[in-house]
């Protein structure tokens, strides 16, 4: 199906970053997340692949869907999950990120899986802890479990990612979604293109091997895959772009917009949406939108990595 | 207490010498230069045979470095921070003014130099704030801090709040002939950047310091340097497009002077990369730049554009480091490294030769904060450095002196190091295994 085959093992003991995996890597993801989404479609939704590991989701900064989808995950692997969130931990009582990882290292976790407003937090810990560590989202850096499940969904859909026209919309310069979707997109063939107001696109984001226009027109034409990323409020109070009315009348992806895409296009989004200001409520909801699918596939690729972190072993467990 | 130096290569571009000579100190003071002096001149004090290749300048000068105290006594002490620039070749260091409290007072300078005395080792010229509490609102009573031993004045670690406060300074300063020692950087633009804007912090995920915000500071200050008459000196330079401005600023006449740090003419943000991914010891203001901006850098220590290497030595607690990206001080420490790398990287590879390396960091910085030094002609003061420039020294961070270790040069070797360090005629520093004479010290 893919223009690359899959590799046998992952080469990292963590997942820090769609940067440090391999074609055949990614691809060997997305194969064991099919595994995985069936035993997800079972009667009974658990295997005992991760029985007796703890895995620590340790989140800095508050998250619904991707908390939620990681504890999923590990259940249905049957580990033992503790979720340790910034406000309920003696983070507030001022320990560094660097002790409060070290006391719980000592507690010997098998997995960390951290989610953090700092870009290269996850790098830090790994320089620390023994445990394997999942990142779940590092500042403007990278979320790669996000970007192999839209893989994931679009290879679902289209049956490839190698070709494949991928336009990208929003804020450019704040995301860590874009981040690991250009890396693993770039890398598995799609041609990528970005599209946002120019004061959030990051000087050298041209350097990266992705198209950049600032005319929506010109991203959407053609598109096979248009991804929506969230533009959040702060921004416009920063100053990046005059008022959320604005936005929307000119970089709002519209039923209008969208009509310049192939007549198959999927409409992608990682959530949580802002109907009305990224996108119109009528795309969100309508017939090319795999939003939902890419939460439902979320649980599958975090299995897929979950299993493969901890070293793929007992392979019965999956069958 | 005479002593005489025999065997060494003399390169003193004042006095417009460079070659086999030897020198006669009297006390604290320079007695005579010349060739094969009789060792009788030395008559009850020591003569000291050096060992080959190696080369006796005036006394290194470090124009730019933060001791720390008083305050932040865990990072550095003026004491520590002495030890350092003896080890490291310097004979001198001036200090800036964003201690706790600001060196906005001639208590706080007087306190700085009570250490000072105290440590003996190099001689130390604090650098009074600007603006009274640097901040960037009224000026400081610079009159009192130049009567009471301030060499310069600056508010580093930002750059002079307003136009019309660095027009002020620039005025005022002007009367003493002080330079105004700018760290050029618009406010506006940094904003919360940690890393040089460019692809590498696109790719990253950190916030961005372009370039332009360096050159636009620099640009006003140049631009008000010339209708003032005042001096300014550029801190710690690091993008071209402020090497133009201070080129254009010379072409006209303007009295303007720069400073380039080791680090930046030698790494650039690929070190954010690897071999250690967000590694905070490569994270200082200004950041390290692209390659365009480290090629600048040598271009203009290549051409005279550049006046002075200074370090910018900014010790940090080890805790201090060991944090996110984000949340670690800017700041890394210089006085060990930078005479190998300058050695190594400007000297030793062809882009310099050694009288334009002692021009950058003695003759220069003595003549802009108008200082003892920067020459070995008879009647000055005996601040000497000597030079092992076939030494191979391999850079360990547990073996620094400085307090601090954020060094992010742990592991590398060059060839170039320092022999001997001499204050007022006293050997402060010296290294056997560099060729300077044992059981001497």
């Amino acid at each position: 199906m893919e223009a690359v085959a899959a590799a046998i093992a992952l080469s990292q003991k963590n997942l820090l970053g769609i940067a440090d995996l391999s074609p055949e890597e990614i691809v060997l993801i997305l194969d064991t997340a099919e595994a995985m989404k069936e035993v997800g479609q079972r009667a009974i939704k658990k295997v005992p692949t991760l029985r007796g590991r703890t895995v620590v989701n340790l989140f800095f900064e508050p998250s619904t869907r991707t908390r939620t989808s990681f504890e999923i995950a590990e259940k249905r692997l049957s580990a033992d999950t503790l979720n340790v969130a910034i406000g309920t931990s003696s983070v507030v009582k001022g320990e560094t990120l660097v002790d409060t990882a070290m006391n719980i290292e000592a507690m010997s976790p098998s997995m960390i899986v951290l989610r953090h407003p700092s870009s290269g937090a996850c790098h830090l810990l790994a320089r620390i802890c023994k445990a394997a560590i999942i990142n779940a989202g590092d500042g403007m850096h990278e979320h790669p479990t996000q970007a192999l499940l839209d893989a994931f969904t679009i290879r679902e859909r289209k049956g490839r990612i190698q070709g494949l026209k991928v336009a990208i919309f929003g804020d450019l310069l704040h995301s860590r979604v874009l981040r690991s979707n250009l890396l693993l997109l770039t890398r598995l063939g799609a041609e990528v293109w970005v599209c946002g107001p120019a004061t959030l696109i990051p000087p050298g984001l041209d350097r990266l091997g992705v198209r950049v226009t600032t005319r929506v027109d010109e991203a959407v034409e053609g598109a096979d895959v248009v991804m929506m990323l969230r533009i959040q409020l702060e921004r416009m109070e920063g100053g990046y772009f005059p008022s959320l009315r604005e936005y929307f009348t000119t970089f709002g992806m519209t039923e209008a917009r969208l009509k310049r895409a192939q007549p198959d296009v999927i409409i992608m989004h990682p959530g949580p949406i802002n109907r009305g200001v990224e996108i119109a409520s009528e795309v969100a909801d309508g017939p090319f939108s795999v939003i939902l699918d890419q939460v439902s596939n979320g649980v599958a690729v975090r299995m897929a990595v979950l299993y493969l972190l901890a070293g793929g072993a007992e392979d019965e467990t999956v069958a | 207490m005479k002593r005489l130096l025999k065997g060494g290569r003399v390169v003193d571009p004042a006095s417009g010498l460079d070659g086999r000579f030897d020198v006669l100190i009297d006390g604290d003071r320079i007695a005579q230069v010349g060739s094969d002096l009789p060792v009788s001149l030395a008559e009850g004090g020591e003569v000291l045979e050096l060992g080959a290749g190696l080369v006796v300048c005036p006394g290194f000068i470090d124009m730019h470095v933060h001791l720390r105290e008083p305050g932040q006594e865990h990072k550095e002490t003026v004491a520590t921070g002495v030890l350092s620039a003896v080890t490291g070749g310097f004979t001198a260091v001036a200090c800036m003014p964003n201690t706790r409290p600001v060196n906005d007072n001639a208590g706080v300078t007087q306190l700085i130099l009570q250490k000072a005395r105290e440590a003996n080792l190099a001689r130390v010229y604090p650098i009074g704030a600007v603006s009274r509490g640097q901040k960037g609102e009224e000026l400081a009573d610079i009159a009192e801090l130049r009567d009471a031993g301030c060499v310069a004045v600056t508010d580093d670690g930002l750059p002079i709040a307003t136009a019309i406060l660095a027009r002020r300074a620039l005025e005022y300063t002007s009367m003493f002939g002080m330079p105004v020692i700018e760290h050029c950087e618009d406010q506006s633009l940094k904003g919360d950047g940690v890393a040089h804007e460019g692809p590498v912090a696109a790719s990253l995920g950190l916030r961005g310091i372009p370039g332009v915000a360096e050159a636009i500071t620099a640009g006003r200050d140049i631009l008000l340097a010339e209708m003032t008459g005042g001096h300014v000196h550029v801190a710690h330079m690091s993008a071209w497009t402020t090497l133009e401005a201070v080129r254009q600023g010379k072409s006209r006449g303007v009295h303007v002077t720069a400073e380039v740090c080791p680090h930046h003419f030698t790494l650039t943000d690929d070190l954010l990369t690897a071999p250690i991914p967000y590694d905070t010891n490569a994270k200082m203001n200004p950041p390290l730049r692209e390659e365009r901006d480290r090629k600048a850098m040598i271009d203009g220590i290549v051409d005279g554009s550049v006046d002075v290497i200074a370090t910018d030595h900014a010790p940090h607690h080890y805790d201090e480091k060991n944090v996110e990206f984000d949340r670690a001080p800017f700041g890394i420490v210089g006085l060990e490294t930078a005479v190998p790398i300058c050695l190594d990287r400007l000297v030793r590879v062809g882009l310099i030769r050694l009288p334009r390396l002692v021009e950058l960091m003695s003759v220069n910085p003595a003549r802009i904060l108008k200082v003892p030094g920067g020459t070995l002609a008879p009647g000055s003061v005996a601040d000497i450095t000597v030079l092992a420039p076939d030494l191979q020294v391999t850079i360990d961070r547990a073996k620094l002196r400085s307090k601090s270790k954020n060094t992010p040069y742990h592991g590398w070797t060059f060839t170039g190091g320092v022999a001997a360090t001499l204050v007022g005629g006293r050997v402060v520093y010296s290294n056997p295994e560099a060729g300077w004479p044992a059981g001497r010290a």
